[in-house]
């Protein structure tokens, strides 16, 4: 069996800074070229009574994407929707373009990171925000000083869970589908050995079969995961905006 | 000779790692037991009863998933080799 599981490709350095142009950055930005695409071409033209089926298809998003918003963090956060939609959207249509063939950026966990580290950084401002700074420092020593290390390790654990959750399920969705090709591509040769010369090295068995695996893997898990990505942050940040 | 035990040190680490899918099995088992109660108790409740069971498999497959994520630097990575 030959299959091997690499990283993004590595296209182009930029010298100097050493920064690194991968595919995941490349398809990143596809991706969010198509959701702007998208949505560019869902609100053309808009009327104050939805006439065409692409208005009411925007109007339904939206209104969706605002309830969301509405019944996981309560009234007055209605400054988080298109936050929340641009991270549910950017994950799936990233998922989705796996479909394609293409190197999805979810599969990398660098995408993870970043989004958790923003959520990261949105956390920490809102609890400095409503508590000020010298008790955001004082929660830390919560409930006797010597816990600080083990709270500074919850603090760290909240963003690196996130990214690690979401990548690692769409991961092993990509782990399981390739090692499951090339056991197909095995078991179709020990099956069709005795026809002649080039006839027995086609891989029959791998026609079809792994699309029923990639429904689950690339659909169920590339809708729910980000999902839950968005709901953990709507949580973390509507908790951290109370004040203690 | 070196390579070659530090190599199957790994691979029975990954193995060893991916017991940790037990757990979220037993978990999510569970959950979904009680999700069937709780609609054969409340019919009526059924999409919120299954959204809420989703979630919560989901948050509960993590436990396994970093298992997973030990086992794949494990095998694909290698950190032990440069150990040498």
């Amino acid at each position: 069996m030959d299959f091997s599981i690499t990283g993004a490709k590595i296209y182009y350095t930029i010298p100097g800074i050493n920064f690194p142009i991968t595919q995941t950055i490349v398809n990143a930005w596809i991706a969010m070229i198509v959701i702007v695409a998208v949505c560019i071409w869902l609100t053309r033209d808009l009327q104050v009574h939805a006439r065409t089926k692409r208005q009411i298809v925007a109007e339904m998003l939206v209104n969706a994407a605002n309830d969301l918003i509405k019944s996981n963090m309560g009234e007055g956060w209605s400054g988080y929707v298109p936050f929340i939609a641009a991270i549910l959207s950017m994950s799936v249509v990233s998922s989705f373009m796996g479909l394609t063939g293409a190197y999805s950026p979810t599969n990398d966990l660098n995408t993870f990171l970043a989004w958790a580290l923003i959520v990261f950084v949105l956390i920490t401002y809102y609890k400095i925000k409503t508590n000020g700074i010298g008790k955001y420092l004082k929660s830390y020593t919560e409930p006797i000083f010597v816990m600080a290390p083990m709270n500074v390790v919850s603090e760290i654990a909240t963003p690196v869970s996130m990214a690690l959750r979401h990548f690692a399920n769409i991961v092993s969705g990509y782990v399981i589908s390739l090692l499951l090709y090339a056991a197909l591509g095995a078991v179709s040769k020990l099956l069709l050995f005795w026809l002649p010369g080039a006839l027995s090295s086609i891989p029959v068995l791998q026609v079809g079969i792994p699309a029923v695996l990639n429904v689950y893997f690339t659909c169920f898990s590339g809708l729910v995961q980000p999902y839950i990505f968005c709901m953990l942050t709507m949580q973390f940040v509507a908790q951290a905006a109370e004040a203690d | 000779m070196e390579k070659a035990i530090v190599l199957a040190g790994s691979a029975i680490g990954a193995g060893l790692a991916m017991i940790a899918g037990v757990g979220p099995g037993i978990g999510e088992g569970y959950a979904a037991g009680k999700a069937c109660e709780a609609v054969g108790r409340q019919p009526e409740a059924r999409s919120t009863v299954t959204s809420t069971l989703i979630l919560g498999c989901a948050l509960a497959e993590t436990t396994g998933l970093y298992g997973f994520v030990v086992a794949l630097i494990l095998m694909f990575v290698n950190p032990f080799i440069g150990k040498l």
